[in-house]
């Protein structure tokens, strides 16, 4: 089952290839929805106490101690539903719209999806790192062949090449810290990357320290963390929107998600002694990533750099180091993936109708296209995270988790939220209400969302509506796990703490009216 | 007092009897009328004898020669590489005017000839046998490299490689004299037991001799501070004959680096291990910062080379069981890596107006799909993307060099690797992207720094089988090794196991 879910996009990429060209966006579709198919039949069949599950464990380098081991669990079974989510959407969206050298494009597109779903169920160490190098290459492809070259600024190949050596740093790091760690584990004797297994016997703390950076960097660099983020502006510019939409909706998780998964429970130790420097770089990310997003005027920009904030806000709660913000992260993981693809999604579409990127040239689409005006409003409340929506939950337990962790770092993080309305209301208003002048006499011609990219977007949208109604979904389902990960760094006897948490059954009675 | 005989042992013999006897027939064929098209089909078929001979001999290690030689399965997997590294520059020499200019009679008899030095020096454990096959490696090649007559940098590629290449020799030399006098042995087992029981370990003379062999090597691996002459003679050496050396030379270098480091010399160890591991270090900076910006491909790949030859020497410098495998696997998959760039490489050089310059694989993902593809894989590969041979081979000399207490050196690795994205990528990009701003029009004549004299073209050199097969063929493996690498890792285990 899980070896269907990782390798049928890749499948269907390779077939697709011998296809005629018209085919290819459909065929590729079609592979995204099977895909998503399984995806769901992974989830119907999940058992939220089971632990790991659906697993998957054969050698595959013996000779290197390299396992071929697969395997979900509460912490990566709804990122592998939003990736396959959200793929299919980026995906139909694509294929909606003529591409350059199609069969290249969507096979690209397809191994993407399968190296992002290798990241999050990947349960050996190496594979992990293997994975998680992996993803870069296609969109490397995608981004510099597909992307467009911006005036006085860098060509789509040099943004791209930024990015990939931005984030590469990282990851080689991480490789040099995956196979530190196993070697100093295994201390002469059977050399194992078994996650799991290496979880049970964490290595030294001097060790842990210097690795935990290794791996941070990677994490940190490819969610952008705040001064790591220079490679964002530039390649969110050059990038093609549908792809930029899956992009930013599932790959900036799977640095939050290498958090939870690898670094908690192999470098408790040192997860405790940074705790503060990373809160640091989270709230950095918030602030910083907030301001910017609201002086910017390129509309791709506003949701790039809301996603830093965002993400900041993800990472704080999982550097609260207790169940209920790490909760909250995955929550929220899921939610800003669901919120900013449509964001990008609905980019490309004003973006396509208004011939400009710019903010200041948009506007008054209300008017014209009331459907795609009340999808986008449900899409902006969401990011502000309106009580009512999944979001406000997501944040409501990161700062609860924050609060009773680090009460300086909650209060400076609430700021975020109120400027997070800020940048969102914003966007909607400049380019939704606000004709500008240019336009006033032009009468009123309907520019409506096509019937085609409605079909990909309501969906997506019915997702957020969905989620909001039923955030237990997740929480219930992550939180066995959730709490596995965060408990390694608590010392002794956290448990019995953290399960009569009375602030997550009030909370969640509480959304239901607002 | 009696003189005894040693025993010959024809069968162990055999791939460097079979190597000699080539090298005549191939040399001869030239002037046997019916023959005389058939240099590449002989030597090729030479190749052929001395693999499935040196597979035969595989897993039974001997001792040949009084213990002058022994082939056992490191010497076995170099020589195949080196083997297999030859057939390719047959395939890709056809219609290359270097061969027709020397006449391909004599052009495929020194290439054999090379071979025999590699197979020879893959074996060598004597200092004697290690001299005469190095010298008998390097004459072919420097001849080789000067075979495109009428191509001045031909010329001076050839003349380079020799002065700089004698210079190694005989600092080699010296050294070696040093170690003799020191020891009082030729034999590596000889030297080892002089400087393991004698406590010769700290004299002077073996010191001095140790380094300076260590130098004489460097030259050979192009290892910097020693590698100045690489780009330069990568560059103007004939294409097919680069990518022998690139691949050949440095595997039968590396494999008696080895056996001289990790068996004569395994008693000072420590002195030398972090001198090596310095050189290593600077190597890996040297070469992926010098690599940056080079316009010609050849020399990029020159360049790379260095940069790649201190990942492979980072195997040697710890100097244990690990270490050697991860050597011989990256030496493996560094077979596939290159030989897939420098096919295409040569197939542009004769479609092309552009020689090796980096402006004549632009757009070529559009045009020629079946060359873009090998030429991406390689790259990438050489870059250590994952799911390429590149990656796995990487991951084991990582592995090799935390187990070896040399993490810095592993760090030194990856950020070798960041830096080499830069210049591997932009081929790529150059390959599959729209032209960019670095191109600017006008900003610098589209052939500078490619060689100026460009060769004759073939406008369908692209579409040659016997340029495509290999490309793809090279690909293809760095494509599977890279996915399912096990079969490679006990290639190099079995290598590996037969000496420590």
């Amino acid at each position: 089952m899980i070896n269907s879910l990782l390798w049928t996009p890749l499948i269907f990429g390779f077939c697709g290839l011998v296809l005629p060209k018209r085919a290819a966006g459909w065929w590729a579709t079609a592979g995204a929805a099977v895909t998503l198919a399984i995806a769901i039949a992974l989830l119907a069949g999940f058992d939220p106490s089971g632990g790991l599950q659906d697993t998957v464990d054969v050698d595959w380098i013996p000779g290197l101690g390299v396992d071929y081991s697969l395997g979900i669990d509460g912490l990566n079974v709804f990122l592998v539903l939003l990736t396959a989510v959200i793929w299919l959407g980026g995906t139909a969206f694509a294929a909606f719209r003529e591409q350059e050298r199609p069969h290249l494009f969507f096979l690209m597109m397809l191994l993407g999806e399968t190296a992002t779903l290798g990241a999050f169920v990947a349960q050996d160490l190496l594979l992990f790192v293997l994975f998680f190098d992996l993803m870069l290459v296609p969109f490397y492809f995608l981004f510099g062949a597909w992307g467009s070259d911006r005036e006085g600024g860098p060509t789509a190949s040099a943004a791209t090449l930024k990015m990939i050596v931005y984030t590469l740093v990282g990851s080689l790091l991480m490789l040099v810290g995956a196979i530190a760690t196993a070697i100093i584990a295994a201390d002469g004797g059977h050399l194992t990357f078994s996650i799991a297994e290496l979880a049970k016997h964490p290595i030294g703390e001097g060790s842990q320290r210097w690795i935990f950076w290794f791996f941070a960097a990677a994490f940190l660099v490819k969610m952008p963390a705040f001064l790591l983020h220079g490679w964002m502006p530039d390649a969110y510019r050059a990038a093609p929107l549908p792809v930029l939409a899956v992009f930013s909706g599932v790959l900036a998780k799977v640095g939050a998600y290498g958090f939870l998964r690898v670094v908690l429970p192999l470098f408790p130790a040192a997860t405790v002694q940074f705790q503060e420097v990373v809160l640091v770089i989270a709230l950095a990310s918030i602030l910083y990533g907030s301001v910017m997003a609201f002086t910017q005027t390129n509309v791709r920009l506003i949701g790039g750099y809301s996603s830093v904030a965002q993400l900041g806000f993800i990472t704080a709660g999982i550097f609260a180091l207790r169940a209920d913000g790490a909760d909250g992260a995955v929550l929220q993981m899921v939610n800003h993936g669901l919120v900013v693809a449509p964001l990008f999604i609905i980019v490309a579409i004003l973006a396509e109708r208004s011939g400009s990127e710019d903010l200041r040239e948009m506007g008054g689409m209300a008017l014209r296209a009331p459907v795609l005006a009340a999808l986008f409003l449900i899409v902006t409340l969401a990011t502000l995270a309106m009580p009512g929506s999944a979001n406000f939950i997501g944040e409501f337990y990161i700062l609860n988790g924050l609060f009773q962790a680090k009460i300086v770092f909650a209060f400076v993080a609430i700021s975020g939220v109120a400027m997070s309305a800020y940048y969102a209301l914003r966007l909607y208003q400049r380019t939704m209400h606000n004709r500008p002048a240019s336009q006033q006499n032009n009468g009123i011609a309907s520019r409506e969302l096509s019937l085609r990219d409605g079909l990909v977007l309501a969906p997506l949208v019915l997702c957020i509506l969905g989620l909001a109604f039923y955030p237990q979904l997740i929480l219930h389902r992550a939180d066995p796990s959730v709490q596995q990960s965060v408990t390694a760094t608590q010392g002794p006897a956290p448990r019995a703490q953290l399960a009569s948490n009375p602030t997550k059954v009030a909370i969640g009675s509480g959304i239901q009216t607002p | 007092m009696s003189f005894n005989a040693p025993d010959i042992d024809y069968a162990a013999l055999s791939p460097v009897i079979a190597l000699t006897a080539a090298v005549c027939v191939v040399l001869l064929s030239a002037v046997i009328g019916p023959l005389r098209r058939a240099a590449p089909g002989l030597t090729l078929l030479a190749l052929a004898t001395t693999a499935g001979l040196l597979i035969w001999r595989w897993g039974d290690p001997t001792d040949l020669v009084a213990g002058a030689l022994r082939l056992d399965d490191l010497a076995i997997s170099i020589s195949l590489i080196a083997t297999a590294a030859a057939a390719f520059a047959v395939l890709l020499s056809i219609r290359e005017p270097a061969a027709q200019q020397a006449g391909s009679g004599e052009y495929h008899a020194l290439l054999l000839g090379s071979v025999l030095g590699m197979v020879l020096l893959a074996q060598a454990q004597n200092l004697v046998t290690f001299f005469v096959a190095i010298e008998t490696l390097s004459i072919p090649l420097y001849v080789l490299c000067a075979t495109d007559m009428v191509r001045e940098r031909s010329l001076e590629s050839g003349l380079k490689y020799l002065i700089v290449g004698s210079l190694g020799s005989a600092t080699l030399l010296y050294g070696m004299a040093f170690l003799y006098g020191g020891s009082g042995s030729t034999d590596f087992a000889g030297i080892a037991a002089g400087i393991g029981h004698a406590g010769l370990g700290g004299d002077p003379l073996v010191l001095v001799g140790i380094g300076m062999a260590a130098v004489g090597l460097a030259f050979k691996t192009s290892i910097a501070p020693f590698h100045q002459w690489t780009p330069d003679v990568y560059e103007g050496a004939p294409t097919p004959i680069t990518a022998f050396m690139a691949v050949a030379t440095k595997a039968a270098a590396f494999a008696v680096f080895v056996r001289f480091f990790d068996v004569a010399l395994i008693g000072s160890a420590a002195d030398w291990q972090p001198a090596l591991a310095v050189l290593a270090a600077t190597t890996i900076v040297v070469g992926n910062v010098g690599a940056l910006g080079q316009d010609s491909l050849k020399r990029l790949l020159g360049w790379s080379g260095v940069a790649q030859a201190g990942y492979i020497l980072g195997g040697l410098v710890v100097a244990s069981d690990a270490g050697i495998d991860a050597l011989v696997f990256y030496l493996a998959g560094y077979l596939f890596m290159n030989l897939a760039a420098f096919s295409v490489i040569v197939a542009r050089e004769r479609e092309t107006a552009f020689g090796d310059d980096i402006e004549a694989v632009r757009g070529l993902g559009r045009e020629r799909p079946l060359l873009a593809w090998p030429l991406t894989i390689s790259m990438l590969a050489l870059a250590g993307l994952p799911a390429t041979v590149g990656f796995i081979g990487k991951l084991y000399l990582i592995e090799a060099l935390v187990e070896g207490d040399y993490t810095w050196l592993a760090v030194f690795i990856a950020v070798g690797t960041m830096i080499s994205l830069a210049y591997y990528l932009r081929v790529v990009g150059a390959m599959w992207m729209r032209p960019g701003g670095e191109a600017a029009p006008g900003a610098t004549p589209a052939i500078a720094g490619a060689s100026p004299e460009a060769d004759p073209i073939d406008p369908d050199a692209g579409r040659r089988p016997y340029l495509v097969c290999p490309a793809l063929l090279a690909a293809a493996g760095a494509v599977f090794f890279g996915i399912v690498p096990q079969p490679l890792v006990e290639f190099a285990q079995h290598a590996g196991s037969a000496l420590i």
